[in-house]
């Protein structure tokens, strides 16, 4: 999106008041009003891949605190602001620690159970008006000015949206905003490069439910009343409704409100004409039946296929100095231990007893047979998977049992033997998510974009990362748009950026050609000479055989060689293993 | 509360929970073999309740125009997307399942209402009425995304219930409606009394687990359900329709619906919306048996049956908000058993 759009929508909004009735003014304020807990929740839906059904309770929290606060003691709104904005933060704070491990649609199904409770409470609390809500909420005060007028109050919901759209769109593009974008489609690859999948999430949720809270804010002091209806689940469902056809953007949010509020307005105008006295029941059928078409058809929504609109804007080389990396230990010192490890998956030993080394500034190979158990000793280094027995030591320290978050941000990177990438991020993009752990921005420096710096240089290494492993001139193609081969080279540029101690490769050379081949052994050879210590998982033998300074060969899960790749083949076990029984 | 109090509520809770078991394995059964969670179940069951009332003031139950137009919507989706069949062979083909089928019950019931038939007709009028709703959504709805992820699944259904309750206030007014009792007997332990009705609940709640239990055990059908809900290619490669297996599916829902719909009419009033709450309590039941267990859905059902009774002795106003906050406890516990679902995945 360019800054001349930016700039003619902006205009559009400061003048909408002096163009259109203040029927259409009201209009917009609930489209504002609307579209902050739609903003939100797109964020928390389309970019972070949570599906909430609760955000009009939380909406409802906010409404309720300033209606009950402003009504019973006389305070201004500003005052039901500052109470109304923590509690509803607090109840999201417990909702969301209690909830947010639950997956897919089970943590959906929790948000449509405690929107429905928290609902039915507004609906039988004496103190809150039950059925019949609290009415005579005082307006909004700058000062002497009061903005009980509509179009007043237009310009303060105006500035928020205007916020929150910007500051949401600077986050998207911050560290922050990549880790959430890499969360939507599952929790290991994230959690390979660093990222805490559960905070992350929790950090999501808490910015929808603070854009629901100062809607339900400025709901309560624009319509002057509050009452169970607009924050129960079906309200809940047009929030969803405007989140997904609006699309995975902070913008989308605001599109969507204004298409679904828009609609509904229409809707309510024209079913009268064709339905003459009957028409009211129909307008929930109408709506549901145009989500359901909706969702059955496009369910990219408004602002993906807005932005393929404009022209992807190219992002200039980055001349920033690249992020500091961390000092190396000397070459040959021990790094990764692992003491007799076992994995069994209910009556399989996938793993059994597996002990060997890794030092650094070399090359180990793990290879044997189909099935041997290679992926899942990957696994159980990296913490992808639990430990049966045993323990792994990275730098004298136990590792197993730690989260795999934390094991990455230790200095482990890994690829996957099944390609872990975003295809719809780009190629660039994908890379930075590699780089996580080391940047710092956190979640208000990214929305006030206070990381340039740190952004600029990030950006640089990523580039060198790439560069590293051929895929300069990709890096703003969307990674799915790469061929298998290169999408791996991309894993191994994103373990790169890492500046890891230890990089754990899971058959990097699948799916590459020749000469692709050599350049990639090339790469890792310059790596072992930096002082990195690599372990790779490969079929070609070629490859591993001029590559690895020594072999751990596994079947059936043990240990039956280890040691320089001549003295590992010469070994019977290993030929038989291999070729079978020796006639 | 003394124990007499705690043995009425006790038995209310049975009723209810009866209820909700019977609804509760039909959510079972739907999710099992389509993954879907079918949140308007309840609906459906309330509108039987509708019908079975409108039935016994001998009026055409609004279930007729419903069910005719879903038949309608669903003839048309069905021979545009088999046109290029010809349209003449399409035509041929969709209106036999897709509206005669369905307009059947709508025509016995259109013949015989005015008439005022006796109880049982009446009962299998409304049952027949509601029969055709659950799978004719599933063609207009669910089919389409048959293959999308259980997340959109569960939104449309959400949706769809939104669509369903409206459609029910057009159709059915929003008067609510309760029935004469079946039975007029009753037992008497000490204090407590056990309507009929309860025990007619309780009775048809055991007789449909058992009828199920029996046709996935020993029907060739049956198990062939019971092959798409474990894998779904895997049935397919075997020879088995998915989409037919989800029809049947349906179907088997429906009549689980009609059944307690029928049932509830004349214990509670009933109003087009009152589906919701119904069925949202039988599927805080079905999650207790993790989406995928029958005993335990059925268990869970008397359990909420139970919680929700004990609950409105306390408090009745905050019943409801105590049913839905259990459903989180109950989700964790869910998850900790570790039968979490697959990770979503990219589209």
């Amino acid at each position: 999106m360019n800054a001349r759009a930016y700039t003619l929508a902006a205009l559009a909004g400061l003048a909408a008041p002096f163009l259109v009735p203040s029927y259409y003014v009201t209009l917009l304020d609930y489209v504002g009003v609307y579209g902050l807990v739609a903003i939100g929740l797109a964020w928390l839906t389309g970019v972070a891949g949570v599906v909430s059904f609760g955000q009009a309770a939380l909406a409802g929290i906010a409404a309720y605190a300033t209606a009950w606060l402003t009504t019973s003691t006389g305070l201004g709104a500003w005052a039901g602001l500052a109470f109304a904005l923590p509690v509803t933060l607090a109840v999201a704070l417990v909702l969301g620690l209690v909830t947010l491990r639950l997956k897919g649609h089970l943590l959906s199904l929790s948000t449509l159970a405690w929107g429905l409770a928290i609902a039915y409470a507004f609906g039988n609390i004496d103190a809150l008006g039950s059925f019949t809500g609290l009415a005579g909420v005082p307006p909004i005060r700058l000062g002497p000015l009061s903005l009980g007028d509509n179009s007043r109050l237009y310009y303060l919901i105006l500035t928020l949206v205007a916020a929150a759209i910007g500051l949401l769109n600077n986050l998207f593009d911050s560290r922050t905003g990549r880790a959430l974008r890499a969360l939507r489609g599952g929790t290991q690859l994230v959690e390979s490069v660093g990222v805490d999948p559960f905070g992350a999430r929790l950090t999501a949720f808490l910015i929808a439910a603070g854009l629901a809270a100062l809607s339900g804010w400025l709901y309560a002091h624009l319509a002057r009343f509050v009452s169970p209806t607009p924050f129960d689940a079906r309200m809940g469902v047009e929030y969803l409704m405007m989140a997904m056809v609006g699309g995975a953007s902070p913008l989308g949010g605001l599109l969507g409100a204004a298409f679904v509020t828009g609609l509904k307005d229409a809707i309510q105008d024209l079913l009268p004409r064709f339905l003459p006295g009957g028409g009211a029941p129909f307008e929930i059928v109408v709506f549901s039946a145009l989500f359901i078409l909706f969702l059955q058809r496009a369910r990219d929504g408004l602002a993906p296929w807005l932005a393929s609109l404009l022209p992807r804007p190219a992002t200039p080389p980055s001349s920033a100095p690249p992020l500091p990396r961390r000092a190396l230990p000397a070459a040959g010192s021990p790094l990764l231990a692992l003491d007799h490890v076992s994995k069994r998956f209910a009556g399989l030993v996938a793993v059994n007893e597996l002990s060997f080394e890794v030092r650094s500034g070399e090359i180990v190979a793990l290879i044997g047979p189909n099935g041997a158990g290679k992926s899942t000793t990957f696994g159980l280094l990296t913490g992808a998977l639990p430990l049966s027995a045993g323990a792994v030591q990275f730098q004298g320290r136990k590792i197993s049992g730690l989260p795999a978050f934390r094991i990455a941000r230790l200095g482990v990177a890994r690829t996957f033997q099944h390609v872990r990438l975003r295809p719809r991020m780009s190629v660039i993009d994908n890379v930075l998510i590699g780089a996580h752990a080391r940047l710092k921005t956190g979640v208000l420096a990214g929305a006030l974009r206070l990381d340039r710096a740190e952004a600029a240089s990030a950006r640089s290494s990523a580039l060198a990362a790439l560069a590293r492993v051929g895929l300069a001139e990709r890096s703003e193609d969307l990674a799915g748009e790469l061929p298998l081969g290169a999408q791996r080279l991309v894993e191994v540029a994103r373990a790169l950026i890492a500046d890891p101690l230890l990089i754990a490769l899971d058959e990097p050379a699948a799916g590459l050609r020749r000469p692709e081949k050599l350049a990639l052994a090339e790469t890792l050879r310059g790596l072992r000479a930096e002082g990195l210590a690599l372990l790779v998982v490969e079929h070609d033998m070629a490859f591993v055989m001029s590559l690895a300074d020594r072999l751990v060969v596994m079947d059936f899960g043990a240990k039956i060689a280890d040691g320089p790749p001549a003295a590992a083949r010469a070994e019977p076990r290993v030929r038989e293993a291999y070729l079978g029984g020796a006639p | 509360m003394t124990p007499d109090i705690a043995a009425i509520l006790a038995v209310d809770g049975l009723g209810a929970g009866a209820i909700y078991g019977l609804i509760a394995i039909g959510l079972v059964l739907i999710f099992t073999v389509t993954r879907v969670i079918f949140v308007p179940f309840g609906d459906i069951a309330a509108f039987a309740a509708l019908s079975l009332a409108a039935l016994e003031e001998k009026r055409l139950p609004g279930t007729a125009g419903l069910v005719l137009t879903l038949a309608v919507a669903a003839t048309c989706v069905e021979v545009c997307s088999q046109r290029r069949r010809g349209w003449r062979r399409a035509i041929l083909r969709a209106l036999p399942p897709y509206l005669l089928a369905p307009a059947l019950p709508v025509a016995f019931a259109a013949a015989l209402a005015p008439l005022g038939p006796p109880a049982p007709v009446r009962v299998a009028l409304a049952i027949a009425l509601v029969l055709p709703i659950a799978p004719l959504l599933d063609r207009l709805v669910f089919r389409p995304i048959a293959e999308g992820g259980a997340l959109l699944l569960l939104i449309v259904a959400v949706a769809l219930h939104f669509a369903l309750a409206g459609l029910g206030l057009a159709f059915f007014g929003p008067e609510g409606a309760r029935t004469e009792p079946f039975l007029d007997l009753s037992l008497t332990f000490g204090d407590v009394t056990i309507s009929g009705q309860t025990l007619l609940i309780v009775a048809a709640a055991i007789l449909a687990s058992a009828a199920l239990y029996a046709f996935f055990r020993f029907a060739l059908l049956g198990k062939a359900l019971a092959a798409v809900a474990m894998n779904r290619t895997g049935a397919r490669l075997m020879g088995i329709r998915p989409q037919r297996a989800g029809a049947i599916a349906y179907l088997a829902g429906s009549l689980l619906a009609g059944v307690s719909g029928v049932l509830i009419a004349p214990v509670d009033t009933i109003f087009y919306d009152s589906g919701f709450l119904l069925g949202l309590k039988a599927f805080v039941a079905a999650i207790l048996g993790g989406l995928v267990s029958y005993p335990l859905a059925a268990l869970g059902a008397l359990l909420v049956g139970q919680l929700e009774s004990f609950a409105a002795f306390q408090s009745s106003a905050f019943k409801d908000v105590i049913v839905f906050a259990l459903l989180v406890p109950v989700l964790l516990w869910r998850s900790r058993l570790g039968d979490t679902p697959e990770e979503d995945v990219e589209e």
